[in-house]
């Protein structure tokens, strides 16, 4: 490839694979890979520098859907993958992206070390409530009262909230969006990517096999009525108080990013003998 | 749609778009202003209308719906073609006050002429694909209708009448073709079989 | 143990036990005996055995010093030291005596627990809290060691510069220390004697000072390792704590993760991004990486997981060494996971195996466990220099071409070119699920069958070389072992060679992936073979038995830790069956 033919923007449909995707027709992930590939594209990112790292779950198989490099793992450790590769590879502009039960249940420790490690990378949880690929089991983001088989009744469980814990843990960037409005969700991943530190984007992504009425979330969202703020006391008590349906970027603060110097030793393996010789 | 009037669709919109001359930059970001940006925003709208519709038909072969399937990749093919031939005479394939990275519409909005995936059921009906693509034309159509009302150049808004006319034809032509298709019968999202599991 | 001690060839080596309780400082008197024996052209090693608590209490140091390079602890010990005896009878196992010992205890700590003294020992006395006391400045471990020193023929100038060594900046410490040792020393004359020790060999050869962790975590380096995630573990932890300044220094990075899970993972995104890493960890965090050991296998990205192994199953016995995971390394991943294995059988050897498995792990792209265990990883040994290696990660590359790209091809040698982020035209999944050769996700049999026997192929063809075991002797009986059961296999055919018998010892490297033809060639003509390991299921043996044709008659000895297996104990396993 030419430096020339590099420096020509590409469009988002560079990003996309030929490789169909699996989800549901209707299913909310396919507009967030419309909008994450508008935002790679907004960015003028090159797909062979950028990393989709997932876990396991409906919407942790979007890294084949994309013409970047992938990874797809193990249930629950995508943000360990994504660490570790972008701690190793700062040059990458790395993602990593799952649903609410990889990232809140299973991956909930990194969850909570992610955001207090604030490496830049973005995070994106496709949340629709519910399993997925395993026929419908209550995740920490489903009601207490969803009647399911395997908890019949409701878990009776408080749900999870996730962007107050991405704040108390200490995530530099949150940010709510909504599949519905793949521009608007292009725009917030953008912001998100551009961000040094750990973004978090939590996208509303509806279910329509087995949370069908999401698919009336797009007459419940609407965009955040304040402007996003650096204050986390603010946002916090923003968050705590919305419904649930605030579209928007909520938290944006200026920690800085968690980069130990890679590729600045200069001594070789060889000189370490000198601290064992007798 | 036949191919017929796909074609004449076509000439009218390279026409509509090429008739915008450039104004003054005052003439408003929100309407693109001069020739250039209007013609971005045409060629853009056709452009993401196309990905989006081979992106739904993607989903349908992908779940076995191949009559639906074919209806999107008609819809996709129209609309593809439509973008290329209002960047006919442009060497690099796009319009040339296109941003890098692709147009970005008023924040939250989709390209007006852009089908929403949300739509989509595995069992849907190609009365239900037109009845997704009869919104998109109308939108498109009050998308151009509005653009002429705010533009300040006359060019522009010259032009931009012409699309929001040419898009109310196309409303008109989905609307009979809804006319011919039958009507999806009352369990037509029926299925005997519980979702499968996956990973 | 009371046993009437083995007639011992390798009459060259002294062992030494120092012991005390909390402030006692037994560990920091080893240290400097040890390195004080090395200073004077000794080999040795030293074994640090502690209670449970954090601060305070009791402790042993336990010391081999040899004429030449000693691999494990002996039958008995010579000398046993005791700043006080508090809990000290919780080391009676770790510390066989017999009559020919010596145990020096102060007067004012009262006599030594009966464990002790019931095999015969000589007692002797020295007042350490009371002579220190009488130097300002000084401890009682000084004392000790001076003690130790005098007794073993330690030339009193290299303690000095030992000492001088251990203090950088000089000052009241060393003088108050130096002072304590010459009163250690002159205590000593009115103690009853200890064989004295053979003088050092003269010769060239240049020695390290090493743990086997600090080996592995060097080897790691030499190998091409870059990157390491470390979630803190005992007995592994000292792999990570070398290895954090020191891969700073080679432009690498460690990282500290939230826990063994994100570890691996971390490790595992790393190598993925091209740069070849590491994790260390014990059993437990073993069993928590196996998942993602899977998922290397599967995507094939090559990983370093370095297990120093300890008592278990569960907590088990977490300061204390056992080889009780193998079960888990040649096993422990769901599906059909060819791995590979590697087992170090020395202090030393750390450094090799942990360097071979970087080159194996990244011209395999799989991941590689190194089956090390607490005895070496907590050991400081003296060895001679690890030869150099050439070994380095060499992983093979995918550059753009106009061809798409296959991650997974099938190739004749199983090893397809692994593309690095970054590189244009050659984007692709790294997947954990079955897979075709483009890395798309698949469960038609027809991939599931190709992509299983690429995965085992390449394992399987690889020239593994002449470092797949180590090799020694000759004659009808064999041993059979792998691990730190290598160093009192070798001794015990040592004495068997010094009386004239004959045996031939193989320690296995290569654990997985199996190659049975190997094992075969070197035991032709064996009429006996003994699998010896430190386990109580046998697991090295069962291992052996299902994949492995062993020809004779096959014994199997094993048992648990945390008892270190001793020289004496194969040797009479050899001798009875002889006799049988």
């Amino acid at each position: 490839m030419t430096t020339a033919a590099a420096a020509v923007p590409l469009t988002a449909q560079a990003f996309k694979t030929d490789y169909k995707p699996i989800w549901c027709p209707g299913c909310g992930d396919y507009s967030v890979l419309a909008a994450m590939t508008k935002a790679f594209a907004m960015l003028e990112l090159r797909p062979e520098n950028v990393a989709v790292v997932s876990g396991i779950g409906c919407s942790s198989r979007i890294p084949a859907y994309t013409s970047c490099y992938g990874f797809h793992g193990v249930h629950g450790r995508a943000l360990a993958a994504g660490t570790g590769l972008k701690i190793a590879r700062p040059d990458l502009t790395v993602l990593v992206a799952g649903g609410d039960g990889d990232g809140y249940s299973i991956g909930g420790n990194h969850f909570l070390h992610s955001c207090r490690r604030n490496v830049d990378l973005t995070y994106v949880v496709m949340d629709n409530h519910v399993y997925g690929m395993t026929k419908g089991q209550p995740s920490p983001t489903t009601e207490p009262d969803w009647d399911s088989k395997l908890s019949p009744g409701g878990t009776g469980l408080r749900t999870f909230h996730p962007l107050v814990i991405a704040l108390a843990a200490g995530a530099n960037f949150i940010a709510r969006a909504f599949s519905g409005d793949p521009n608007g969700t292009a725009q917030i991943l953008a912001e998100a990517i551009r961000t040094p530190g750990f973004s978090f984007v939590e996208i509303l992504s509806p279910c329509v096999t087995f949370r069908p009425e999401q698919r009336d979330w797009k007459n419940q969202v609407r965009a955040a009525p304040v402007a996003s703020t650096d204050d986390p006391a603010r946002a916090a008590k923003r968050i705590m108080t919305d419904d649930g349906f605030n579209i928007g970027v909520l938290y944006k603060g200026a920690r800085k990013p968690f980069q130990p110097p890679v590729g600045r030793g200069t001594r070789l393996p060889a000189d370490f003998e000198a601290e064992f010789s007798i | 749609m036949s191919p017929a009037k796909t074609a004449r669709k076509v000439k009218t919109r390279r026409a509509a778009a090429k008739r915008g001359v450039p104004g003054r930059k005052s003439a408003g970001a929100r309407t693109g202003g001069d020739r250039a940006g209007f013609l971005a925003r045409a060629w853009s709208m056709e452009v993401e209308a196309a990905e989006r519709y081979a992106m739904l038909a993607d989903a349908m072969e992908e779940h076995n719906n191949r009559d639906v399937a074919e209806l999107f990749r008609k819809l996709a093919r129209i609309e593809q073609l439509h973008a290329d031939q209002l960047v006919a005479e442009s060497p690099s394939g796009r319009p040339p006050g296109l941003p890098a990275g692709g147009m970005r519409w008023e924040e939250g909005e989709e390209g007006p002429e852009t089908a929403d995936p949300g739509e989509l059921h595995y069992r849907m009906q190609p009365y239900h694909a037109l009845a997704i693509a009869l919104a998109c034309e109308k939108r498109a159509n009050r998308f151009f209708a509005n653009y002429a009302r705010k533009a300040r150049n006359p060019a522009v808004r010259k032009a931009a009448k012409e699309m929001a006319e040419e898009e109310a034809g196309h409303v008109r032509l989905i609307e009979d073709w809804l006319k011919r298709t039958p009507e999806p019968a009352r369990d037509w999202d029926g299925d005997p079989d519980p979702p499968v599991l996956s990973d | 143990m009371g046993e009437t001690p083995l007639a011992r060839p390798e009459a060259s080596s002294i062992s030494i036990a120092l012991t005390g309780s909390g402030g006692a400082g037994v560990m920091t008197a080893g240290t400097m005996l040890l390195n004080a024996a090395a200073e004077a052209g000794w080999y040795g090693l030293m074994v640090r055995s502690s209670g449970p608590q954090i601060r305070g209490g009791e402790a042993a140091a336990l010391l081999r010093i040899a004429a030449r390079t000693v691999d494990c602890l002996d039958d008995r010990f010579d000398l046993v030291i005791g700043a006080d005896w508090q809990n000290i009878h919780r080391f009676a196992d770790e510390i066989p005596l017999d009559a020919a010992s010596v145990m020096i205890g102060d007067p004012d700590q009262g006599a030594p627990p009966e464990v002790f003294i019931k095999h015969g020992p000589r007692l002797a006395h020295v007042a350490f809290k009371k002579i220190a006391k009488s130097i300002p400045g000084s401890w009682p471990n000084m004392i000790m060691l001076g003690v130790a020193a005098a007794l073993i023929g330690l030339p009193l100038e290299v303690l000095r510069n030992a000492l001088r060594k251990s203090y950088k900046k000089g000052g009241e410490g060393l003088a108050a220390s130096l002072a304590a040792v010459e009163a250690g020393i002159a205590a000593a004359r009115a103690l009853p004697a200890i064989p004295r020790l053979f003088p050092p060999r003269p010769h060239d050869k240049a020695r390290w000072s090493i743990t086997g962790n600090e080996a592995a975590g060097y080897g790691a380096i030499r190998g091409g390792v870059r990157f390491a995630a470390a979630y803190p573990i005992t007995p592994a932890t000292e792999v990570l704590e070398w290895m954090a300044p020191a891969l700073a220094r080679v432009g690498g990075i460690l990282v500290q993760a939230e826990d063994e899970l994100a570890s691996i993972n971390m490790a595992i995104g790393a190598s993925f991004g091209g740069v070849p890493s590491l994790t260390a960890t014990a059993g437990p965090g073993l069993s928590l990486m196996t998942e993602a050991l899977g998922l290397a296998v599967a995507a094939e990205v090559p990983v370093v997981v370095i297990d120093v192994m300890r008592g278990g199953p569960s907590t088990g016995i977490p300061a204390k060494s056992e080889q009780s995971d193998v079960n888990i390394a040649v096993y422990g991943l769901h599906g059909d996971a060819p791995r590979v294995v590697v087992a170090p059988n020395s202090i030393a050897d750390c450094l090799t195996a942990t360097q071979w498995a970087v080159h194996l792990a990244e011209s395999l792209q799989v991941p590689a466990i190194v089956l090390s265990d607490q005895y070496f990883g907590q050991t400081r040994g003296i060895v001679d220099r690890p030869a150099d290696l050439s070994f380095m990660g060499e992983r093979s590359r995918a550059e753009g071409g106009a061809e798409a790209y296959k991650r997974y091809a099938l190739t004749p040698s199983g090893v397809s070119p692994m593309a690095v982020p970054g590189t244009p035209g050659t984007a692709y999944t790294a997947e954990g699920l079955e897979h075709n050769e483009r890395g798309i996700p698949s469960s038609q049999s027809a991939d599931h069958v190709a992509q299983l026997a690429k995965r085992e192929k390449k394992l399987q063809l690889h020239d593994y070389g002449k470092h797949w075991a180590e090799l020694a002797g000759e004659g009808e009986v064999a041993v059979v072992t792998f691990g730190s059961c290598t160093g009192p296999v070798r001794e015990a055919l040592g004495r068997i060679a010094a009386e004239g018998g004959r045996a031939r010892l193989v320690s296995m490297r290569l654990l997985a992936p199996a190659q049975p033809e190997r094992l075969a060639r070197v035991l032709e003509g064996a009429k006996r073979v003994l699998v010896v390991e430190q386990n109580q299921g046998a697991q090295f043996y069962r291992y052996l038995r299902a994949h492995f044709e062993l020809p004779g008659e096959v014994r199997s000895f094993h048992r648990p830790g945390p008892l270190p297996i001793r020289p004496g104990e194969i040797y009479r396993q050899i001798t009875e069956w002889s006799r049988a």
